[in-house]
């Protein structure tokens, strides 16, 4: 799936088209993600952000395939390295996971094993991967959990994941995936669990990993500090789809989506006191019973200020509206009904 | 100093509440025979005082001793050692009505309003509870007061007859502040109240609590773990760590010029959402340790980049280094 040179400097090793999840209730159907597309160049950070609820975790579990029932992947394609991963065996899938996708996730806990001790663990994975011999696999864990910083490692591979803190078990999941030198490396929310100086630690070791393994790494968080410190690209996410996609520069400096500006300006930021913190109004609506129209219609204030009707009738389509910069919103798109109000150079 | 109208009036204004050297241990039971093998020391020897109409802000990483500090205050909590000086009055030898009538006057608002609310009681009932306990009005009187407290926070006459399942995050967050005001409190202990909510949601909350504040002239400590939230809402701002208090000062002078070793690295470790501002990150080494076995002298030192020798022997006072800027640092 490698695209031209002349357009791109770096491969495209992932991409997604039109991927639509979809869990099936008692309630009904939960369009959790709906229609998202976007690409991953190697090496590159491209941070998932939104609320929580907007589908950034189920895209992410969709890519490794691990949605389960009463979920389902009802449409689109997921190519990794040029091979639809959504028609691999089941064997297929695992080797990948293994072998070229890493994930981590916000409770570090629940991936390791309770039952083993976190050399074990990482030992294992270098036997099953990389097909290491048992005795050489401790000694190369021992190295991957200094590496990754594990105060004491020598002592500290016998422990048992319950006796680590939480900053050590997701160092204990970086050196697994380190072991691997993954091609993608997914992080849901790798941080949200950890205190603030713990943190830094390991968005720090997450930038090292990526440095040393030129690894890509989607990172899914709700922090906009984070984005704007770690991210590439960044695609803003609402409601089951993708209603802005940027370099992460412009996303901040000239959001589009009324969605992203209202984002941006409702975080209290350090150093920047404001009288008053800017409020998108009402909640997110409900995934079985969407708007018809945009899906941030009932909460958007440039629609009102600008007095479009077709917001509430029509879906606008993500669309590139300046030079790698796209956005779904009727502001800056045509349609036969109106005529784009906001224009983008 | 501040953009913040009437920050210098408060600083001429009386202590509303004074905590004088508070402590709370916690026993560690081990063993079959659980016998107290050691303590947990939660907070660890305080002093700080609230003025009246202000926010202070108590920031500092899991564990530090922030909610111990705002539940011992309030008496959900016994003290191990210290004092809590309300109004005039001795929280800690209350006792009966004066305990009760206290109780109206202090009130909390918890991180996760749900589990706070009753889950089998319509919202109009769990807000008007207090008022039952403190025999307010009669029950319509009490009902009309609980339906004009939820309208303050936003919410429509209908919500009264809800169940809290029905409400999202924010809206419950609101429920619990309603809560917290039917009874005129004039002190509020606001305990990470925004921390489980999304950042859209965040700011409707905390644009509430700073509305009601001018409207009631409340006095807020307000406890939380993400210093942008901290330094929007405070007037003054105290940074724990590990039971002790490490720093305080007014907002502005503590976010300028902080003077612990801590304060900066906390500071330095927040991500902000500006990615042109390239900033040199202090990456403090290692876990917090455990308050069951703080480290000797300076319980920061093993972390700390710029301890010297004397740091892990001797324990350093929390003095004023400039006037209203106190810190408990040997280099400072
Ligand atoms: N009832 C209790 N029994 C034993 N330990 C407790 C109890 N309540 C709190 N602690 C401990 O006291 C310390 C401080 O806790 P807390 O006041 O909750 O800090 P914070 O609010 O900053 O997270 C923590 O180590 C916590 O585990
Ligand atoms: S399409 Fe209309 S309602 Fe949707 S974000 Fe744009 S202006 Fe707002
Ligand atoms: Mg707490």
């Amino acid at each position: 799936m490698s695209v031209t040179p002349a357009t791109q400097t770096r491969d495209t090793i992932l991409e997604v088209k039109n991927l639509k999840t979809y869990f099936f209730t008692e309630d009904g159907v939960v369009k959790a993600v709906d229609g998202v597309d976007f690409s991953v160049k190697a090496g590159e950070v491209l941070g998932l952000v939104g609320e929580s609820g907007c589908g950034k975790s189920v895209s992410s579990f969709s890519i490794l395939r691990l949605v389960g029932v009463p979920g389902k992947i009802v449409e689109g394609e997921i190519f990794f390295e040029g091979q639809d991963i959504l028609k691999l065996s089941k064997d297929e899938m695992v080797k990948m996971r293994g072998d070229r996708i890493s994930m981590i996730f916000q409770q570090p806990q629940s991936s390791l094993n309770p039952v083993f001790r976190v050399g074990e663990q990482v030992a294992e994975v270098l036997e099953l991967h990389k097909g290491i011999k048992k005795k050489e696999a401790w000694a190369r864990a021992v190295e991957l959990l200094t590496l990754v910083g594990i105060p004491d490692p020598k002592k500290k591979a016998y422990a048992y994941p319950h006796e680590l803190s939480g900053g050590q078990a997701q160092r204990v999941i970086i050196a697994m995936a380190l072991a691997l030198s993954p091609k993608l490396l997914i992080a849901d929310e790798p941080t949200t669990a950890l205190d603030v100086t713990i943190q830094a630690q390991i968005l720090d070791l997450i930038n090292e990993l990526r440095e040393k393994t030129d690894t890509a790494v989607i990172l899914i968080t709700h922090d906009l500090g984070i984005i704007a410190e770690t991210a590439d690209r960044v695609a803003v996410m609402y409601a089951g789809e993708i209603v802005e996609f940027a370099n992460v520069e412009p996303i901040f400096e000239k959001p589009l989506h009324p969605y992203t500006q209202g984002l941006i300006g409702s975080i209290p930021v350090l150093g920047n006191v404001v009288a008053r913190l800017e409020v998108i109004p009402g909640l997110v609506p409900n995934l079985i019973d969407l708007p018809p129209g945009c899906r941030f219609e009932p909460r958007c204030l440039l629609r009102q200020k600008y007095g479009l009707e077709v917001c509430a009738r029509r879906e606008p389509e993500l669309v590139e509206v300046t030079k790698n910069h796209k956005v779904r919103c009727w502001l800056y798109t045509d349609s036969d009904e109106h005529s784009a109000p906001l224009k983008v150079e | 100093m501040s953009d913040q109208p009437g920050t210098n009036k408060i600083n001429k204004q009386a202590d509303l509440l004074v905590v004088n050297h508070l402590k709370k241990y916690f026993p560690v039971k081990t063993g079959v025979l659980k016998r107290v093998s050691g303590h947990l020391l939660a907070v660890d020897d305080v002093s700080f005082s609230v003025k009246s109409g202000e926010t202070l802000g108590l920031v500092g990483e899991s564990g530090c001793g922030k909610t111990t500090i705002g539940r011992t205050i309030l008496r959900l909590t016994e003290p191990t050692a210290g004092s809590v000086n309300f109004d005039g009055k001795e929280v800690f030898d209350l006792k009966g009505d004066a305990l009760k009538a206290l109780r109206r006057d202090m009130q909390i608002i918890f991180q996760d309003p749900y589990a706070s609310l009753d889950p089998r009681l319509r919202i109009g009932n769990s807000v008007m509870e207090g008022l039952e306990i403190h025999k307010i009005g009669n029950k319509q009187d009490r009902y009309q007061m609980a339906v004009d407290m939820l309208k303050k926070v936003g919410l429509e006459d209908y919500h009264s007859r809800r169940y809290p399942h029905e409400f999202s995050g924010g809206q419950r967050q609101r429920i619990g502040i309603a809560r917290a005001l039917t009874l005129k409190p004039r002190f509020i202990v606001c305990d990470e109240p925004v921390s489980a909510l999304d950042v859209s949601i965040q700011s409707q909350v905390l644009n509430i609590l700073k509305d009601l504040q001018d409207e009631f002239g409340l006095t807020y400590l307000f406890i939380a773990h993400n210093l942008g939230v901290v330094e929007h809402i405070s007037n003054r701002v105290a940074v724990m760590y590990l039971g002790k208090m490490v720093e305080l000062a007014d907002r502005d002078e503590l976010f300028r010029s902080p003077l612990h070793p801590y304060t900066q690295a906390l500071m330095s470790a927040i991500p902000i959402p500006n990615p042109k501002l390239k900033r040199e990150r202090i990456i403090l080494k290692g876990d917090v340790p455990s308050p069951l076995n703080p480290p000797t002298g300076c319980r920061f030192h093993p972390r700390c980049p710029i301890a010297v020798a004397e740091c892990a022997l001797k324990e350093p006072p929390f003095v004023e280094k400039k006037p209203g800027h106190s810190v408990a640092c040997w280099l400072a």
